[in-house]
Parts: C-alpha cells; structure tokens; sequence
C-alpha cells in the first residue's frame, strides 16, 4: 500500500545558523540594546547639526517691560472725550 | 390751570433764576469732601497714572479709608463707562488718568512716567506718551 501522502511539510527557508542567530537575538534583547544606541546616536546628532547654522547673540539694550503695554493710544484718544465728561459729571470722586 | 403763555415772563424768569440757583448749590455740595482736598493739597495724596488715587506719604487711617472708598467709586464709574464705550476698565481708567493728571493743580502730587511721584508745577505736567 502507498501512502496517500502527497506533499510533506518542508522545512523553513533559513538556515542553522539563522536559527541560531535569530534565537540569540530573542533571548538576549540585542534588538531592544541596538534601538536604543540608534536613538541615543541620532539625539545626539542634532545639536551638532544646528550648532552649524543657528546662532543665538544677546541683546545690546537692556529689556524693558512696560506695563501698560496692552493699552494703545488710539483707543486711549478715542476714550478721551468720555472720560473728560465723565470727569465734569462726577466731581466728587475726582 | 392757566396755559403756560398766560404766566408772566418776568415771574418765569425768576423761578428760572431760582432753579438754576439750586442747581449751582447742588453742584457744590457734590465738590471734594474736606479732608480729601486738604490731603490732596498737602501732597498726600496723588493721582496715579492708571486713573486711581496712590499715597505720597503712608496715609493715616482716616486718608486711607478716605482714598480706599473714592478709588472703589472711581472703579465702579470705569467699569461702567468703559463698557458703553466698548472698552477695558483698565484703557478708560487711564485715559482718564492723562486728563486727571492734566488737571492737577500746582503743589499737587502726581505720578510720572517714570513711576515717581512728582509735584505738579505751573509747567504742563509729565505724562505717558500715549496721553492725548
């Protein structure tokens, strides 16, 4: 009697020495050690690639922060006719 | 009851003159409370570029309470305005400050635009570049 068997299950397209390196890798986290340098290297590059084209001079004027900086003259001249009235009508608080 | 035309101009006149004289005398009740005025005078108390009173000197409790209960009113009033004429309590406020500033009287105190307090002279007083 001849089997019936057609086809047998062949065996994967790697070879020993794939398997090997392939189990090695799985077990030791090589890959996990390898992104990290790569992240690291690649983070470390960036500074050394901007530091060729920005460059960052202080100012020569001291900074001065105005206070009233958010209030703008046109408005200011708008509002000024109003506020005289507003002054006349109510001497007791001013 | 008499049609308006039948009074006697000269009786109208008078009861206009009367009106208007209550009117003058209701003006001056509504002046400075005293004690606001002679601390004003004094150089006490000034006027602040942002349109509220500031202590020149530390106020004695009597001024304190005096400028406290005025720059409430003051606010109240800048509040009200600025928001009929579609604007912040803080730009009408001092706009209000350039006019108050302008109207000092000399001895007075008031705040420069370097943020000290000067005394108002007979000279135009120093104020922020933006005052009309």
């Amino acid at each position: 009697m001849i089997a019936d068997e057609l086809t047998r299950s062949l065996s994967p397209a790697t070879s020993r020495v794939m398997r090997v390196w392939q189990a090695r890798e799985q077990r030791s986290g090589w890959r996990a050690v390898r992104a990290a340098m790569m992240l690291v290297f690649g983070l470390a590059a960036v500074p050394l690639m901007l530091s060729g084209c920005i460059s960052v001079t202080a100012p020569d004027k001291p900074i001065v922060i105005e206070l009233n900086i958010n209030i703008k003259q046109e408005i200011v001249y708008r509002l000024s006719a109003d506020a005289a009235n507003t002054i006349d009508k109510n001497p007791e608080i001013f | 009851m008499r049609a308006f035309a039948d009074y006697n101009p000269r009786k109208l006149m008078f009861a206009a003159a009367a009106v208007l004289t209550l009117a003058v005398a209701g003006t001056a009740l509504a002046q400075r409370d005293p004690a606001y005025a002679a601390a004003r005078a004094a150089g006490q108390v000034g006027e602040k570029m942002d349109g509220y009173l500031g202590y020149v000197t530390p106020p004695g409790g009597d001024i304190r309470a005096l400028v406290e209960d005025l720059n409430i009113k003051r606010r109240a009033l800048y509040s009200e305005k600025a928001q009929a004429a579609g604007a912040t309590v803080e730009e009408y406020a001092f706009t209000t400050g350039c006019r108050l500033i302008a109207q000092t009287s000399p001895g007075e105190k008031y705040e420069g635009p370097g943020g000290g307090w000067l005394t108002r002279t007979s000279a135009p007083p120093q104020r922020d570049s933006r005052c009309p």
